[in-house]
């Protein structure tokens, strides 16, 4: 047992009618990796905002002991100085400026009106190359890819001194490569005696890194597993997390008869809107049959989301080349609308970017994409409008006091809910499906992939982009794999497995 | 309790504010300020910021955007009227000329903006130097007045710019206080007939406490308004005016896809456009409107002004803008509504003419204009950030 370098003792922690946090234990020894897990909503990052002093000493109830002193944040600053670092999930970083000017901003190097630009990149360039970056410092933070900046932000952190680094979601934006090199890093930090605590949804990451895992649940800490004394597992932390065995993450679906095929793409070619010789689908050929759940497996930047976007009305991409087949009859679809007329139905994975307006109500998102439905010439009928928007609400189970709630305030899960209500109102034979289950909870999952499974019954097509192997493997009849512009493989579901699926992919990086 | 309270002040923050600010100018007036005639010509002077305010709201909705020419149009259009009306043109013609000439002005700029991208703020301040240009060629520089009675007892300008009153009170205007009732008896039933749809449908209503204050609030207002102008001369006929944009603009916001569109775009312009709704229409239409609604502030102007000069309109693009944003308009689109808006262009009218009748040097006035316009949106700016 080492020594333990902080704890966290007796924390309660209430916003206005809820309590966030209910007096929550956390021991962190030090140079371990621990990882805090638990359901979107359970209070990781509010205990993390306690500890860095977001939320100011005297906001909370309990003690904060960080070696073996007890310690008052009244700001980030404060815990800064100490050496406690927390890095959030969404990149803080400024796109225009320089990887040294970022690292070093609000704590500039030389005199206070007079900066030293030499240290800046001397030193920036040093911590660099800890963290395993071989760009010169001067380069902009847009000239790098999601990756890289993810990388910039933990240099940043080590200049600052931490002894304690925290990581919110630090794999949520990047592929499986990067994201692999991200958790090599911090076993290379944690040889160094670095300490830190990770926040993470994907499970066997944090397999693959925890010394010591925290689950916690609504807003109280359940249990610490020691990795290593005892064996984890997924399903055993799962158990943790929702508080119940999980044997059944994906449900079974059965007696749905494949029919013919409902949509073809052949020979669909894409370039980028702006660099216009680039190509970011390449010669792509694929179906889906009615009653079929395809599955469209590739890393992030494989070109999922553009293939997706020009199938439905050129949404994307210049230059589009191909057939496009619905029914059998070639078709050719200009924008949107015609893409929603002929049946079809894009479910972004930007629910907040591309596809929900937070501040507006449930009822007014429920009927954007399909007003004709609920009005009469030109003017809305709100009574139908209404029964409608309550209707899924009750279909997809969406909780929420009503369905005049502003979808900015609803959890992940139920917004991914309120965008599916939109797309099946437009009563679409095809459903793309973009990450449908991204950055939500495991229990709103399962429901996800039961609603997935009511369309297929019904007859509809589902085309399903994932980059989550298990979940690709699990829901879908059929996978294609996806790999930098082009289709690398396809096959069924029940010869599916993570091994040969990523053998695949390499095998065509190899073949270039 | 304590809470909910705090929830309706915050909600109607600028009514509040608006009862306020009449409070303290009729005790600096000595009450001068709510003498019929006051009331009167608070109305009849702003007919053109209401009517601009309409137009500027759908703009403010689609993100924001502004269009900084309609202070020039109403001057180009209300010059083209003035110069045919001079020259003996038919008056209907004239008007008809007006009005078209307003909706080409907004398909130029909605065109630059919608089509092209040109930014809001670009094209239409290049609108708003070349009309004023254009307005002074069709002017050529000087003032021209306007002699067609028809024109002026239509639009609400001259002396005789009242509703004829049909019943022949003696001190009093019967036919506005009769309006007046009608207009309570109309909302009243309005209100029953919603709160009885509502309750067979199984939808939730307000209790009826609250609902029984605000609609004796609501008609108590109206009434005292329409008994102020029967104590004057009547119902001005910009009144008229004011009344059929607000109602037509409030049902247009609430109630139709286009409405529902204008605020679509602003919450969230990708999000409409994947849901097949094509942005470039919705702000066209926007600018459209604004180009209509300058033209008819360019004829209701130039009615009250009974004539038209090249430097008609100067500033009217601030008032409407102002009207929006005090009435709770979002700088970045999405919200905003007709309500917030009215209440907002009423709240500068009662301080402009407050200040007036206290005799406050001019450039002191536009000081707290200023002032205020910059409070209201500190205030939203910091109420929105507690909600958070």
């Amino acid at each position: 047992m080492g020594k333990i370098l902080l704890e966290m003792k007796n924390i309660t922690k209430t916003f206005p009618g809820v309590k966030a946090l209910d007096n929550v234990n956390l021991q962190v020894e030090e140079g371990e990796i621990h990882a805090l897990v638990g359901e979107n909503g359970a209070g990781k990052s509010t205990l993390m905002n306690v500890l860095s002093g977001i939320y100011p000493y005297g906001s909370y109830e309990g003690d904060i002991i960080y070696d073996g002193e007890v310690c008052e944040f009244h700001k980030i600053t404060d815990s800064e100085k100490k050496g406690i670092v927390i890095i959030h999930q969404e990149l803080a970083l400024v796109p225009q400026m320089s990887i040294g000017e970022n690292m070093f901003l609000g704590n500039e190097r030389g005199k206070k009106n007079a900066i030293n630009w030499n240290e800046t990149y001397g030193e920036a360039d040093k911590y660099l190359k800890m963290v395993g970056l071989s760009e010169s410092s001067r380069v902009l933070i847009k000239d790098i890819g999601t990756g890289k900046q993810q990388l910039v932000e933990i240099a940043k952190a080590l200049a600052k001194n931490a002894r304690l680094l925290i990581l919110d979601e630090p794999t949520s934006s990047l592929n499986e490569t990067d994201s692999k090199a991200l958790l090599d890093l911090m076993l290379e930090f944690k040889k160094q005696g670095m300490t830190m605590i990770i926040i993470s949804h994907k499970l066997n990451e944090v397999v693959y890194v925890a010394d010591k895992i925290t689950v916690v649940r609504d807003g109280s800490t359940v249990e610490t597993i020691d990795c290593h004394t005892t064996e984890v597992s997924e399903p055993r932390i799962i158990k943790g997390m929702v508080g119940r065995e999980f044997t059944d993450r994906f449900p079974k679906r059965s007696g749905v008869e494949i029919g013919e095929v409902n949509m073809e793409v052949e020979n669909w070619t894409v370039y980028h809107p702006v660099y216009a010789e680039r190509k970011v689908v390449d010669n792509v050929n694929m179906n889906v049959k009615k009653g079929e759940v395809v599955g469209i497996y590739g890393l992030m930047g494989a070109g999922r989301t553009e293939l997706a976007m020009s199938i439905f009305g050129k949404s994307y991409g210049t230059g589009i080349k191909g057939t496009l087949k619905i029914n059998g009859k070639p078709t050719v679809l200009k924008n949107p609308r015609e893409a929603i007329n002929a049946k079809l139905a894009y479910v972004t994975e930007d629910r907040k970017g591309n596809g929900l307006i937070l501040s507006n109500p449930i009822r007014v998102n429920t009927t954007l994409a399909n007003m004709k439905a609920v009005c009469d010439r030109g003017i809305i009928d709100t009574d139908k409008e209404y029964q409608v928007s309550v209707e899924y609400k009750d279909k997809l189970k969406t909780k929420t006091p009503s369905v005049e709630q502003n979808v900015g305030n609803l959890s992940g899960g139920n917004q991914q809910k309120v965008l599916l209500a939109k797309w099946m109102f437009t009563d679409p034979d095809i459903l793309i499906l973009d990450e449908p289950t991204r950055g939500i909870d495991v229990g709103a999952k399962y429901e996800i992939y039961c609603i997935i499974n009511d369309l297929v019954a019904a007859g509809k097509s589902v085309v399903m982009i994932s980059s989550e192997l298990p979940e690709v493997i699990g829901m879908s009849d059929r996978i294609y794999i996806m790999n930098e512009g082009k289709f690398v493989g396809e096959m069924k579901a029940s010869e599916a497995t993570q091994e040969n699926i990523m053998a695949c992919i390499l095998q065509s990086g190899r073949g270039e | 309790m304590n809470l909910k309270a705090m929830d309706i002040l915050k909600k109607y923050t600028m009514v509040f504010a608006l009862v306020l600010v009449t409070i303290f100018f009729y005790w600096q007036t000595g009450g001068k300020i709510l003498l019929p005639q006051n009331v009167n010509n608070l109305i009849s002077q702003n007919a053109y910021v209401f009517v601009l305010s309409a137009g500027m709201l759908l703009c403010i909705l689609t993100g924001g955007n502004i269009d900084l020419a309609v202070g020039s149009v109403v001057c180009f259009v209300g010059g083209i009227g003035a110069v045919m009306m001079d020259k003996n043109l038919n008056v209907w013609f004239a008007v008809a000329v007006m009005i078209i000439g307003g909706l080409l002005v907004g398909a130029w700029q909605g065109f630059w903006i919608a089509y092209i991208k040109v930014p809001p703020f670009i094209a239409t301040l290049a609108g708003m130097y070349a009309f004023r240009g254009l307005a002074n060629v069709v002017l050529q520089g000087y003032a021209v007045g306007i002699r067609n009675e028809t024109f002026l007892k239509v639009f609400g300008g001259g002396e005789n710019c009242y509703v004829p009153d049909f019943l022949g009170g003696s001190s009093l205007n019967m036919t506005c206080m009769v309006v007046g009732i009608i207009v309570v008896v109309a909302y009243l039933a309005m209100v029953i007939v919603n709160r009885i749809d509502a309750r067979s449908k199984g939808y939730s209503v307000t209790p009826l406490f609250q609902e029984l204050v605000k609609f004796v609030v609501i008609s108590a207002v109206i009434l005292w308004i329409f008994y102020k102008l029967a104590n004057y001369k009547g119902i001005p006929a910009a009144l008229v005016w004011i009344a059929v944009v607000l109602l037509a603009y409030a049902y247009i916001t609430t109630r139709t896809t286009m409405g529902r569109y204008l605020y679509a775009v602003g919450g969230n312009e990708k999000a409409t456009r994947l849901s097949g709704v094509d942005p470039r229409k919705v702000y066209f239409f926007a600018y459209v409107n604004m180009g209509l609604m300058a033209g008819l502030a360019g004829i209701l102007v130039a009615a009250r002004q009974v004539g038209a000069q090249p430097t008609f309109g100067q500033g009217y693009e601030m008032d409407a803008i102002a009207a929006c944003f005090i009435g709770g308009a979002s700088a970045y689109g999405g919200e905003g509504n007709v309500f917030g808006m009215v209440i907002g262009a009423v709240l500068m009218g009662v301080i402009n003419m407050g200040m007036s009748i206290m005799g406050i040097d001019a450039n002191y006035q536009k000081v707290v204009k200023g002032i205020v316009v910059l409070v209201a949106i500190i205030f939203d700016v910091l109420s929105n950030k507690k909600k958070k």
